[in-house]
Parts: C-alpha cells; sequence; structure tokens
C-alpha cells in the first residue's frame, strides 16, 4: 500500500476538497486516514513528503500531473483563474458560517460576485477561443477547479449559470471526463456540503 | 517600452508588498503607478484592466497579471527562486504559506477595530513564536545550510525575512528565542540586491498610518 497519497483531515470539504477534485481528476488512488489531526491540517502524505497548506499541495499534484499548463505564461493564466476561482469558493464556503442575521446578505454577496466578477470572465475566456478548456486547449486545474466552483455556486443557487450559456455546456463537458465523471458519483471521496447541524462540531475542531 | 514590470497599487504595502520584495531580490526594476483615490481605481476597473476588478495588478511580458499569489509565483519562477525541481518547489511552497498566513494576520491590524486590536496583536505574536517561526528555526537548524531550502536563495527566504522584519515592528525582540533566525535575518539582509530594498529610497513602503489606512478605507469600501 506504499504510493498512494494519505489525506488527514475532517470528514468533509473545507481546504481539502480541492485536493480531492485534482487527485479524482488525475486519477490518482488515495488512501483515507479517519481524523487525525496535527496542528495543520489538510496534510497529506505524498512521495515521502507530510506536506501541509492546501495550496502547496494543490500545486504540487497540480504540477506532478500535468495540469499546469505547458510554460510559465499558461502558468500564469492558471494561477490568475484558480485564484480567482478560490476567492468565490471560499466565499461560497463561509455562508454556512455566518451568523443568522448576517446570512441573507451575504448571500446576496455570493449571488453579485458570481455573477458580476467571476463567472463573466469565465464566459468571456471561453467564447474568446472557442476551446473546450479554459487555457492551452488542454486539460488544466483550471477547468477542474471552475467545475467545482460551478457545483458549490449551484448549490447556493441552482440557476446561478443561466447567462452563461458556454459555462453550461463547459460543465456539462467536463463532468462528462471520465476521471471526474467516476468522482462525482456516489461512493466517490467527493465530500457533501456543510450541513448546519455540524457547523458547531467543525468549530469546535478548528477554534 | 517592452521592459519593466509595472505595479498598480496604493501607496502602500497591502498585498502588493511581497511582489515589490520578490522583485528587488531578483534584481528587476519595476515602475509603480499608485492608485491615490476612488476615481483611479474606478478607472481601472471600468478600462478593463482588472480581471477580477481588483489589485494588485502588475503588468508584467505583455500580461496584465492579477491575483497576488499568480504574479508572484510567475515572478519566482521567471527568476529561479522556485528550486530545482518538483520537490523543492513543494517546500517553498510550504513556507511561503506559512509566511502568508503570518503576514496576513498582520497586515490586518490596522483595519481592527480599537478594542480588538490589543487581543489580535497578542494571537499574532502567540501564533508567530509558537507555530510559524518554530518551523523555520528547526528547518535552518535540521540542514545546517544557509538558506531554507536546496542550498540556495529561493522566494521562501526572500518572503521569511519580509516577515521577519514585519513580526519585528509588532514586538522588536520576538526573535529571541530563535537563535538561527537571527543569523538568517542578518546573512539575508546582506545579499546584495536585498541589502539595496532595505536601505531608504527603495520601493519597500513603510507601514502603514492613520492617514493611509483611511485613504484605503475610501478607495476600496473597507
Amino acid at each position: 500500500m506504499s504510493g498512494k497519497p494519505k489525506l488527514h483531515y475532517f470528514n468533509g470539504r473545507g481546504r481539502m476538497e480541492t485536493i480531492r477534485w485534482l487527485l479524482a481528476a488525475a486519477g490518482v488512488e488515495v488512501c483515507l486516514c479517519g481524523s487525525l489531526l496535527f496542528q495543520q491540517v489538510p496534510m497529506v502524505e505524498i512521495d515521502g513528503m507530510k506536506m501541509v497548506q492546501s495550496r502547496a499541495i494543490a500545486n504540487y499534484i497540480a504540477a506532478k500531473y500535468n495540469l499546469c499548463g505547458k510554460d510559465l505564461k499558461e502558468r500564469a493564466l492558471i494561477d490568475m483563474y484558480v485564484e480567482g476561482m478560490a476567492d468565490l469558493n471560499e466565499l461560497i464556503m463561509s455562508h454556512t458560517f455566518q451568523p443568522a442575521e448576517k446570512k441573507e446578505q451575504h448571500f446576496a454577496t455570493i449571488v453579485d460576485r458570481a455573477t458580476n466578477r467571476y463567472f463573466p470572465v469565465f464566459e468571456k475566456v471561453l467564447k474568446d477561443h472557442g476551446q473546450d478548456f479554459l487555457v492551452g486547449n488542454q486539460f488544466s486545474r483550471a477547468d477542474v477547479q471552475l467545475l467545482e466552483t460551478i457545483l458549490a455556486a449551484e448549490e447556493c443557487k441552482p440557476d446561478i449559470l443561466a447567462k452563461f450559456p458556454l459555462l453550461q455546456s463547459f460543465k456539462a463537458r467536463t463532468s462528462n471526463i471520465p476521471t471526474i465523471k467516476k468522482f462525482l458519483q456516489p461512493g466517490s471521496q467527493r465530500k457533501p456540503r456543510l450541513q448546519e447541524k455540524d457547523v458547531k462540531r467543525v468549530m469546535e475542531i478548528f477554534h | 517600452m517592452a521592459g519593466k514590470p509595472k505595479l498598480h497599487y496604493t501607496k502602500g504595502r497591502g498585498k502588493m508588498e511581497s511582489i515589490r520584495w520578490l522583485l528587488a531580490a531578483a534584481g528587476v526594476e519595476f515602475e509603480e503607478e499608485f492608485i491615490e483615490k476612488k476615481e483611479d481605481l474606478d478607472k481601472l476597473c471600468n478600462g478593463g484592466f482588472l480581471l477580477f476588478q481588483q489589485v494588485p495588478m502588475v503588468e508584467i511580458d505583455g500580461m496584465k497579471m492579477v491575483q497576488s499569489r499568480a504574479i508572484a509565483n510567475y515572478i519566482a519562477a521567471k527568476y529561479n527562486l522556485c528550486g530545482k525541481d518538483l520537490k523543492e518547489r513543494a517546500w517553498i511552497d510550504m513556507y511561503v504559506e506559512g509566511t502568508t498566513d503570518l503576514m496576513g494576520m498582520i497586515m490586518i491590524i490596522p483595519l481592527q477595530p480599537a478594542d480588538k486590536k490589543d487581543k489580535h496583536l497578542a494571537l499574532i505574536i502567540e501564533r508567530a513564536t509558537t507555530r510559524y517561526f518554530p518551523v523555520y528555526e528547526k528547518a535552518l537548524k535540521d540542514h545546517g545550510q544557509d538558506y531554507l531550502v536546496g542550498n540556495k536563495l529561493s522566494w521562501a527566504d526572500i518572503h521569511l525575512l519580509e516577515a521577519i522584519l514585519m513580526a519585528e515592528e509588532c514586538k522588536a525582540d520576538i526573535l529571541s528565542a530563535f537563535p538561527l533566525l537571527q543569523a538568517f535575518k542578518g546573512r539575508i539582509s546582506n545579499v546584495p540586491t536585498i541589502k539595496k530594498f532595505l536601505q531608504p529610497g527603495s520601493k519597500r513602503k513603510p507601514q502603514p498610518d492613520e492617514k493611509y489606512i483611511a485613504n484605503v478605507r475610501k478607495i476600496f469600501n473597507v
């Protein structure tokens, strides 16, 4: 059983979910380790390293499995897109932790940012080059991240892609990539959205 | 007029400072265009120069790059400050993310409400001395080399020095329990490009003052 990356985290999305997506998209089998906690999680045991910091982990996996573009400039574009989406993802993830009186306003912010700041950018990128993938006519971590973010946004508002036809077809197309299709099926390592009832437990773990 | 990168930001540290450090350490001359009022930001936004309507933005090699991490990644890779292979890069990334977390906490001190400032500062000092600095002290101790990764100056070293100096602005003797970090600080400060950046007249920005913060609040509506 050597070789398989080992994921340490609690049993939810949080900062590990993007890493699960990347590993799944690259077709890498993982070993699950229950809920061992260290001073810092996520932690991933991979290639003899105990890696922490979700971005460092994601960078390593993406580079190892050639999901980073073919040169520095493609990587630059991919990084810009990925960071933008990480901001939106973070906003969405933090919704569950908002105090009750702020939830409605926060929800409005999510929808506003998604539909006015982020999704228009990616719709335009796809429109401008007419290709299937965001960067370099090749599957990259930007595509994985965009699909993850789209699905998270749709959990907030199911018709959030109403004005973005190219993102809709992107979603369908990317969901059909065999490794991703497998990840989207029940029984995969993909985690469900955090439920209200679990918020208290998670906050106890991390605070 | 190919050549010099152009930085678009306010005339202060914020999320651009690490990029200034990186360019300076790599010996790259750059220009800056400062956002001094809201209209300056609006102009950039409306002109379609800001991919996500945000700064930092750096014009470099024909691109208008945004997202501070993406910009820093590109510069570090271009100027060979990323280690020699994927594993060295992994360590550099881990170290940089740690110092990013620490500096992120320090950066928002001026934005804390007055009654929370002391508590926030105490948390920073605790995190610096029990979570972050011990990691770097140990890394240096374990391999006994001058630099954090691969026996060569990398982004991780530059970023750590920036973080140390910022932390010392919070508490002057914050490195008292970390002899190797003290030596590291002395050593890295003497790298010629970095030494130059640390001198008056460089593009390094000072700590934010009340006036700067008030202006930032106005420009960014925070």
